[in-house]
C-alpha cells in the first residue's frame, strides 16, 4: 500500500519561532516597528520602512481581505497530490501588510476578491500551527 | 544636437530550440556565440568582453569562458536579474566599451532544463528539498511553489479590478501563434484556435496553458560593439538608442499594486526620452511574454493603453499579423521559445534591420523590447533602430 505523502511541515528557526509559538498558542504574531510605528512581513530582522532594527513581535488582529488569489491545478510537491485544486491566496491584513496563505472552509468558486477574513490556526504536525484564513459572514 | 547611440548590435545567433536532448547550456551557448560572430563577420579572437545570462539550472557560470575557449578578456560577467537581465546586460555592455573596457562583447542565453524525463512543468521547480525552515517552509505548506502562482494571483487582481477576461488573454496567445507560424526559430507551429485555447488546462487559474510560456533547450548570443565599428562591419547596424531599468519593490508591501503596476511605466518613459522618441514612433513592441497577462499589463504600463483598458485594446487583434501594433512577431515565449529576454532581443533584432522575411513588419524604425523578472518584479527596456538617432 503506498501511503498519501503529508504536505511539508515548516521548521521554525531562530527568526521566525516567535511566528510560530504564537500560531501554536491561536495568535497571529507580526513584526511592529517601534521606530517608524509599521508593521512588516515576512520575517525579517531590520524594518524595511525606516531601516532600522527595532522590530518587536506583537499579536496581529487577524482581520483582513483578500487581496487576490489563484486555484492551483499542478502538483509541484507531492504532497499536495490530493490537495489540487488548491487555493493560495494574498490576504491584505488591517496592520498594513499583507501575505500569503490558504482560504479554508471555502468552495474554490466561491473565493471572492474583497472578501472579509479572519486567521484560523492549523496544527499541521510536528508541534508545528499555521496560520489559514476563514471567510467571515458579512 | 541628436541623442548617439549608445552601441550596436552586429551579430545575432539563434539555435534550435526546444526539445533537443543531450546538450549542456554551455554547448548551445557555443554554437549560438559561433553563429552570431559568424553573422557580424568577426572571429571569436575579435571577443575581448563575456556577458553571461544566469539561468535557472545555475550551469551558465563564469567558468563558461574556458569551456567557450575565449581568452584575454577585459570584461566578464554572469548577470541576473532574472528575467529582465538582458537589458541590464546591454547596459553594461555599451557603457563598457563607451568607457573603453571593451571593443567587442558577447552576449549569451543559454539554457537546457528538459531531459527526455522531465518536461516543462517540473524544469524549474525541483528538485525541493524538504523539510524546509522558517518563512520558506511556510510558503511550501502553503502550496506557493514557482512561478505560475503568482501571474496567476496578479492577472486575478487585474480581473477584479477592471473586467479583464480569459477571451481578452486568448487573444494574446492565439495571435502570437499566428506570428509562431512564420518564424523558423518558433517551436510551436501548429494553428490554435480559441476553442484550443478554452481547451488546454488550467495551470494556475485564472491562467491556463497556452497563456503560460513555453520551456526550451537552446542558447541565443549576440554581438555588441561601438556604433562606429558597427557601420564598417558585414550587417546593417541594430543601434542602441535607449536603456532604462525600473524595479518597483517588495510586491508584497499593500501601500503598492505591483501586482497591475509594473516598473514598465517609468523604464519606458526613461528610454524613450534617451533614445529621443515618442511613444508613437514605435513601429513593433517585443514584449516579454511568460505570460498572456504580461503582455496585457506591459502594454498598460508602456502607455500604449490606459491602465485597466489592456483586455478591450488586445481584444480586435491588433497584436497579431495584419494588426495595428504587431507585437511579439516572432510568437513570443508563449509560442516561439523561451530565453529570457532574449526571445524578445532576437526578434526586435531581425525586424530593425528588416530581414524577418515573411513576418516583417512595415513600421520597423524604432522597436521596443521589453524584459521582465521575478513576479514583475524587475522591468528593462530597450530601445532599437537601424537609424542613429531619434
Amino acid at each position: 500500500m503506498s501511503q498519501a505523502v503529508a504536505k511539508p511541515i515548516p521548521i521554525p528557526d531562530e527568526i521566525t519561532a516567535p511566528f510560530f509559538d504564537g500560531a501554536r498558542g491561536g495568535k497571529l504574531m507580526l513584526q511592529h516597528c517601534t521606530g517608524c510605528g509599521k508593521w512588516s512581513f515576512p520575517v525579517r530582522e531590520r524594518c524595511p520602512h525606516c531601516f532600522e532594527t527595532k522590530l518587536e513581535w506583537r499579536a496581529a488582529s487577524g482581520r483582513g481581505t483578500l487581496y487576490t488569489f489563484a486555484i492551483m491545478h499542478q502538483v509541484m510537491n507531492p504532497g499536495f497530490a490530493s490537495a489540487v485544486p488548491y487555493n493560495v491566496s494574498q490576504v491584505d491584513l488591517e496592520e498594513g501588510v499583507r501575505m500569503i496563505s490558504n482560504v479554508v472552509g471555502v468552495e474554490n468558486a466561491a473565493l471572492r476578491v474583497g472578501m472579509k477574513l479572519e486567521a484560523v490556526f492549523e496544527d499541521v504536525g510536528d508541534n508545528v500551527s499555521v496560520p489559514k484564513f476563514r471567510v467571515v459572514a458579512g | 544636437m541628436a541623442n548617439q547611440p549608445k552601441g550596436a548590435i552586429v551579430g545575432l545567433g539563434v539555435t534550435k530550440m526546444g526539445k533537443i536532448y543531450g546538450r549542456r547550456s554551455v554547448d548551445f551557448a557555443a554554437d549560438a556565440i559561433a553563429m552570431a560572430l559568424d553573422d557580424a563577420g568577426l572571429k571569436k579572437s575579435d571577443v575581448d568582453g563575456l556577458l553571461i545570462n544566469a539561468n535557472i539550472p545555475g550551469d551558465m557560470d563564469p567558468r563558461a569562458q574556458m569551456m567557450l575557449g575565449f581568452e584575454n578578456l577585459t570584461l566578464i560577467n554572469v548577470m541576473n536579474a532574472y528575467g529582465s537581465t538582458m537589458g541590464s546586460m546591454m547596459q553594461y555592455a555599451c557603457m563598457a566599451i563607451r568607457e573603453g573596457l571593451a571593443t567587442t562583447v558577447a552576449l549569451v542565453y543559454a539554457d537546457a532544463p528538459l531531459t527526455p524525463t522531465r518536461g516543462a512543468g517540473q524544469s524549474y521547480s525541483g528538485p525541493h528539498r524538504f523539510p524546509l525552515g522558517g518563512m520558506a517552509g511556510l510558503k511550501a505548506h502553503y502550496g506557493d511553489f514557482g512561478a505560475n502562482l503568482g501571474y496567476a494571483m496578479a492577472a486575478q487582481r487585474h480581473m477584479h479590478l477592471y473586467g479583464t477576461t480569459s477571451e481578452q488573454l486568448g487573444t494574446i496567445a492565439t495571435g502570437q501563434r499566428k506570428w509562431a507560424r512564420m518564424s523558423p526559430w518558433a517551436q510551436m507551429k501548429a494553428p490554435m484556435s480559441m476553442d484550443d485555447y478554452y481547451n488546454s488546462r488550467y495551470i494556475a487559474e485564472p491562467l491556463r496553458l497556452f497563456d503560460c510560456c513555453l520551456v526550451s533547450n537552446g542558447a541565443v548570443a549576440t554581438i555588441v560593439t561601438s556604433a562606429e565599428r558597427a557601420r564598417d562591419l558585414k550587417q546593417t547596424p541594430v543601434n542602441v538608442l535607449g536603456y532604462a531599468q525600473r524595479a518597483p519593490g517588495d510586491n508584497l508591501d499593500s501601500s503598492r499594486h505591483p501586482a497591475v503596476e509594473t516598473g514598465a511605466r517609468q523604464a519606458g518613459d526613461a528610454a524613450f526620452k534617451m533614445a529621443g522618441i515618442e511613444r508613437k514612433d514605435i513601429g513593433t513592441l517585443q514584449l516579454y511574454d511568460c505570460y498572456t497577462y504580461t503582455v496585457l499589463v506591459s502594454l498598460e504600463d508602456y502607455g500604449f493603453c490606459a491602465k485597466g483598458e489592456g483586455g478591450p485594446f488586445v481584444a480586435d487583434g491588433k497584436l497579431g499579423p495584419g494588426g495595428a501594433l504587431p507585437t511579439n512577431t516572432g510568437g513570443g515565449q508563449l509560442s516561439g521559445f523561451y530565453m529570457w529576454a532574449f526571445t524578445p532581443l532576437a526578434e526586435a533584432v531581425v525586424q530593425a534591420r528588416g530581414t524577418a522575411g515573411e513576418r516583417q513588419v512595415e513600421r520597423n524604425d524604432y522597436v521596443l523590447v521589453s524584459g521582465n523578472g521575478g513576479i514583475l518584479n524587475f522591468h528593462s527596456s530597450l530601445i532599437l533602430s537601424r537609424h542613429a538617432s531619434g
